[in-house]
């Protein structure tokens, strides 16, 4: 019975899921705007929705945990070792300049990519607390 | 919960440039210390940041990539050498040792630093409204 609440939340309970993802990834960005050798990432979000979503994937578990490879404790992000490089959707950000350092973060990149999934991400909450309320009134009857 | 994680790594971001604001400022009041001696003369010093990933917080999923700093290094740089026989901190032959600190730079640093500070705290209080907004889900 649990099954056709999800179907009735549709996607949206997943694009949360992944929404919320990218912030702490793009919060990741921005906290590393200054360390040498750090490489921005971000997610490919048509992929990673379609990914959660497809039958038989994580779509079954709404919000439950994303394929994410794991890296030995306190990692160097340096280079090429990267933990979750096995995730497709988890993208290295191509640098529009090259830095001296190594580092490809452009704060002002990250920040315009930030306010725009913070948007996205209350949009969502505001469809889902939409669904919500239809529920509300076909239980209630009122 | 792992949106709560946000702001562990806004807050080692600020942490982190809070260290680099506090070297600017010692290497800035310490720009006029002369010395008598190029070995003991004060050396401009720079923090060195790591990303490092936190799986203590109990997150497995990689996305995360706090930062920390690693260690402050001295800079390397001679000392400038200064003929000033009337300090009395001149050696032998009048000679004082400033500091390597290039205060152009330094004043670059702190800007650069605090600019990366105020993007953390603004990552801070968007993750803080979403949350909260999270929070009341379903509420209204």
């Amino acid at each position: 019975m649990g099954n056709s609440i999800d179907n009735f939340l549709g996607v949206h309970a997943q694009a949360l899921a992944i929404e919320s993802r990218r912030t702490q990834l793009l919060a990741s960005n921005l906290a590393n705007a200054d360390t040498p050798n750090f490489k921005a990432r971000d997610i490919d979000f048509r992929a990673a929705l379609a990914a959660a979503s497809a039958p038989g994937g994580n779509g079954s578990a709404p919000g439950g945990a994303l394929p994410m490879a794991s890296t030995s404790s306190g990692a160097s992000l340096g280079g090429t070792a990267a933990g979750g490089a096995q995730d497709p959707t988890l993208l290295y950000r191509t640098p529009l300049a090259p830095a001296l350092d190594g580092n490809t973060v452009d704060p002002q990149l990250e920040q315009a990519a930030f306010a725009e999934n913070a948007v996205r991400y209350q949009a969502t909450l505001t469809l889902l607390n939409g669904k919500f309320r239809a529920l509300m009134t076909a239980i209630t009857g009122q | 919960m792992s949106s709560f994680r946000i702001f562990d790594i806004a807050g080692a971001g600020m942490s982190a440039q809070s260290v680099r604001l506090n070297t600017v400022a010692s290497n800035l009041a310490n720009a006029e210390s002369v010395s008598s001696d190029p070995t003991t003369a004060y050396k401009a010093r720079h923090p060195v940041f790591q990303a490092t990933l936190d799986q203590a917080a109990g997150s497995n999923d990689g996305t995360g990539a706090s930062v920390a700093v690693r260690g402050i290094v001295e800079s390397q740089a001679a000392p400038e050498k200064r003929y000033d026989p009337a300090s009395p901190m001149a050696d032998a032959n009048g000679y004082v040792y400033a500091p390597n600190v290039n205060t152009v730079e330094e004043m670059v640093d702190m800007i650069s630093a605090s600019r990366s500070y105020q993007n953390n705290v603004e990552v801070m209080n968007t993750a803080r409204n979403l949350l909260l907004a999270t929070l009341k889900l379903g509420q209204g």
